[in-house]
């Protein structure tokens, strides 16, 4: 079961009652941004709007495809762009 | 296909560059060389107040006026209700673009937008702007970041509430958001330090001064189908924006890209294009509008200027075990700095167990900030990276020998979340360790810095089109405008997979109704995800020119093989046929299913992070404070230069707009919140003459997610400099310069206050 990783800086700490660290019966990421909304409402919403998903280390702009595994490190981040 | 340890041909070298001979010579078009019959003069009014409520704009002596055929102010535009969104190259509100295009109810800066005529001539439109009558109620305003911090503030807007706070506050705010990153125990790191250092910085914002200035031509069909001619870092871009503006659907507006004279980021918004498409529809003739530099400085974004706290904890052997830092972001007249970046990359190149970042993105009475180079970056590694060279001096340490020990790698956790992965600091700092400039002797009275950078470079949306031609020559067409060399990579990456000479590959940018959508350029990813997407449109290519000979031969597709342009059978068993060209398969095209192309569009990920480091000598004139830049080195771990020259011309321009950031770029403003200096007379940039040759020295670390290896390279070079300046300056003179810019009053003054 992957476990997600909530960045101190992602500004979405009020929707997980600052709650930080969690694990989500997820094998895509599309699965678990539902998983996401269901369990902390808006969260999934804000996790495709404005933010951005490092999976093993590498950031996602959109990664509905992207697979996870069984201690994938997943951690949401604000998205980034550029100059 | 990978092709990172292959043999190649193309991708490596440096063939001539294909928009060279056009701009050199003045023929190439940028949006201003664009004409159109009957084509009236667009001028924009601004705002002479950095804050005032509008109470009345009387437009009737400027209708009246021979030669004038349109008028609008925010009357003519729809009220575009509050919504988030993250829209060029960072967060925005739909809202606040529409009122930072043409303001509605107040201005909030000096240069603002309030009104628009179309006239004849440009001189007719000077004289109906002037007959425009704007009745201001003046506001109290506030310029500097500090300043709009202080609890006393004149607030800009009444519904601002700083967000990522709790509770949320009652009270209206110029702090519009608070963020915060944390790893580990701070608190705990800095008790273990044996040496704590901290200092205080202050950078000012400083404009990305592109050589062109804002144009566009527009053009409004009787039946309301919209042309627009501009030159961005995205059309599709500006007809979504343009489009969400107006109230438009996307299908009726076509932007055509003209050759772009410079964005770095500050063409991935829109000014003047909902405007231009306005006057156009109320007078039904084309409508061009051109920026002066003094519209250019006064009504579009700089990036952010800012003040920065850093502190860092040190065990003797030099391990850095605590740093904190706190930035406060100036994001101009709306929100949306890039709070968040600068928070995430001025610790990102360093392996520390302990993180605290606090970051305030705070609106002022200024332009709103616009994209530039790496956004955010430069500001915090100024500060950090200025405090590391200190720690340097007060362990009795090398700065390159603390930075070895202390640098990110392959496993790193950074403190914003993820750990960093193929990623090339390691070998960053070993060439700089081993380059000549810094093993070299440093001459009398000189000092030297070092400075490193970081960026995450990104990927995304971008389509691709490779075309054989019925000559056999190869069209490649994208919807990336071409800022920093992509129409060569682009060509050179399909010339290698169809195994051609370069000369035989063209690549074009194509308008927003001939190919699919691609994100605009910016965050260095043209080369990464556009060039993906041409890669694979070109295999697609040699798939099909394998079938065709196949079919000429008759015999099966997979025992045809493609090696250097030409289609081989593959072994005896296949049969002993002439290898067949691309000309050749051209010219039976039409027999054999006809014509060979192919589309590709994706959205790339993987895009490998970039590091980078630079060494700066200086020499410091003691009486007058001048700084003369004697020697430069960029190193940086390009991922795989594609065209070596143009990563190189990328590394040096970045550099040099960072030299002019640490020396002599900023905004001045007089006392009633008017910026004095909107021109390059007055806004220094470094010229050609104020600077040695800039050396690029290219690492290549393969990103593997990219089929030749490639990673991001236009973000980084702006991030080191101006640390490297101060560096090398405190070098030479034994003067920490926290306050950029380092202009010579500035050094005068240290030297005084020194003694």
């Amino acid at each position: 079961m992957p476990t997600v990783v909530l960045s101190s800086g992602s500004g979405a700490l009020h929707l997980t009652g600052g709650v930080t660290e969690f694990e989500v019966e997820a094998t895509t990421f599309r699965r678990l941004v539902l998983e996401l909304e269901q369990r902390f409402p808006g969260l999934g919403k804000q996790v495709e709007e404005g933010m951005a998903v490092a999976i093993d280390g590498e950031i996602f702009q959109d990664a509905y495809s992207a697979q996870l595994r069984p201690g994938s490190e997943i951690v949401l981040i604000p998205k980034i762009g550029g100059g | 296909m990978n092709y990172i340890d292959s043999s190649l041909k193309v991708v490596g070298t440096r063939p001539l560059r294909p928009d060279g001979v056009d701009k050199v010579t003045g023929r190439a078009l940028y949006s201003a060389d664009t004409r159109a019959a009957g084509m009236l003069w667009g001028k924009i009014l601004r705002s002479p107040h950095a804050h005032a409520r509008i109470v009345k704009i009387d437009t009737s002596k400027a209708e009246a006026m021979a030669g004038v055929y349109a008028v609008c102010s925010a009357a003519d535009f729809p009220d575009i209700p509050s919504e988030e969104a993250f829209v060029g190259e960072g967060p925005m509100n739909f809202r606040d673009l529409a009122q930072n295009v043409m303001a509605r109810g107040k201005v909030l800066y000096e240069g603002h937008a309030v009104a628009a005529v179309a006239a004849s001539t440009p001189a007719v439109a000077d004289a109906a702007l002037a007959a425009i009558e704007v009745t201001y109620d003046v506001l109290p305003y506030v310029i500097d970041v500090e300043d709009a911090m202080a609890a006393d503030a004149p607030v800009l807007h009444d519904d601002m509430f700083t967000a990522g706070v709790d509770p949320k506050p009652t009270k209206a705010s110029n702090i519009a958001k608070v963020v915060k990153f944390k790893k580990g125990d701070v608190e705990a790191g800095f008790a273990a330090a044996d040496v704590i250092i901290e200092d205080s910085y202050t950078t000012q914002p400083v404009h990305q001064a592109y050589i062109e200035p804002h144009a566009c031509l527009a053009t409004c069909a009787a039946d309301g189908q919209v042309t627009i001619h501009a030159s961005s870092q995205g059309h599709f871009m500006i007809r979504a924006y343009t489009a969400k503006l107006l109230g438009m659907d996307m299908s009726n507006i076509r932007v055509n890209p003209a050759e772009i004279g410079g964005g770095f980021g500050g063409k991935t918004l829109i000014y003047i294009e909902p405007v231009a498409v306005k006057l156009s529809q109320k007078s039904g003739r084309p409508v061009k509008i051109q920026m002066s530099r003094e519209d250019v400085f006064r009504g579009t974004g700089p990036t952010s200027g800012a003040s920065v706290t850093v502190k860092l904890g040190a065990k003797k052997d030099g391990t850095i075990v605590a740093a904190q830092t706190v930035l406060k972001f100036q994001a101009g007249a709306f929100a949306g700095s890039p709070i968040n970046p600068g928070c995430m990359c001025g610790f990102a190149l360093y392996d520390i167990e302990n993180i605290d970042v606090l970051g305030y993105d705070v609106v002022s009475n200024r332009p709103k900030v616009a994209a530039y180079r790496a956004p955010g970056a430069p500001i915090a590694s100024f500060a950090v990276e200025s405090l590391i060279d200190d720690l340097a001096s007060k362990l009795g340490m090398d700065p390159l020998t603390l930075r070895q020990k202390n640098m990110a790698k392959n496993g790193t956790k950074t403190h914003y979340g993820p750990t960093h992965q193929n990623i090339g600091f390691e070998q960053v700092l070993a060439a700089v360790q081993t380059h000549p400039h810094w093993k070299s002797a440093l001459p009398a009275g000189q000092g030297r810095g070092l400075a490193c950078g970081f960026w995450f470079n990104i990927g995304g949306e971008s389509t691709a089109t490779v075309h054989i031609n019925e000559d056999g020559s190869v069209t490649v067409a994208t919807g990336s405008p071409d800022i920093g060399g992509s129409r060569a990579s682009m060509g050179m990456m399909v010339a290698e997979v169809l195994g051609v000479d370069i000369s035989m590959v063209k690549a074009t940018i194509a308008d927003t109704a001939s190919i699919g959508f691609t994100h605009l350029t910016g965050g260095s990813r043209v080369t990464f995800a556009t060039g993906m997407a041409a890669t694979q449109a070109a295999e697609k290519v040699v798939d099909e020119l394998k079938k065709r000979a196949a079919m000429i031969w008759e015999i099966q597709p997979d025992a045809v093989e493609w090696r250097d342009g030409k289609a081989f059978p593959a072994g005896s068993n296949a049969g002993g046929f002439e290898p067949l060209d691309l000309a050749e398969l051209a010219l039976k095209a039409a027999r054999t299913g006809g014509p060979v192309n192919a589309e590709v569009s994706v959205n790339a990920q993987g895009a490998g992070a970039g590091f980078g480091a630079h060494i700066c000598d200086v020499s410091v004139d003691k009486e007058t404070g001048h700084v003369k830049i004697e020697r430069y080195t960029a190193i940086q771990d390009v991922g795989k230069a594609i065209h070596p020259s143009y990563v190189e011309g990328q590394i040096q321009g970045g550099a040099a707009q960072g030299i002019g950031w640490a020396l002599s770029e900023e905004y001045i403003y007089s006392n009633k919140g008017q910026m004095d200096n909107p021109g390059f007379l007055d806004y220094r940039c470094p010229v050609a003459s104020d600077l040695p040759m800039i050396e690029a020295v290219l690492v290549e670390v393969p990103n593997p997610r990219h089929p030749f290896g490639v990673r991001g390279v236009g973000e980084v070079p702006i991030v080191p400099p101006m640390a490297a300046v101060a560096n090398a300056i405190k070098g030479a003179t034994g003067l920490r310069m926290p306050d950029l810019p380092m202009t010579p009053p500035k050094i005068r003054a240290a030297f005084d206050a020194a003694g």
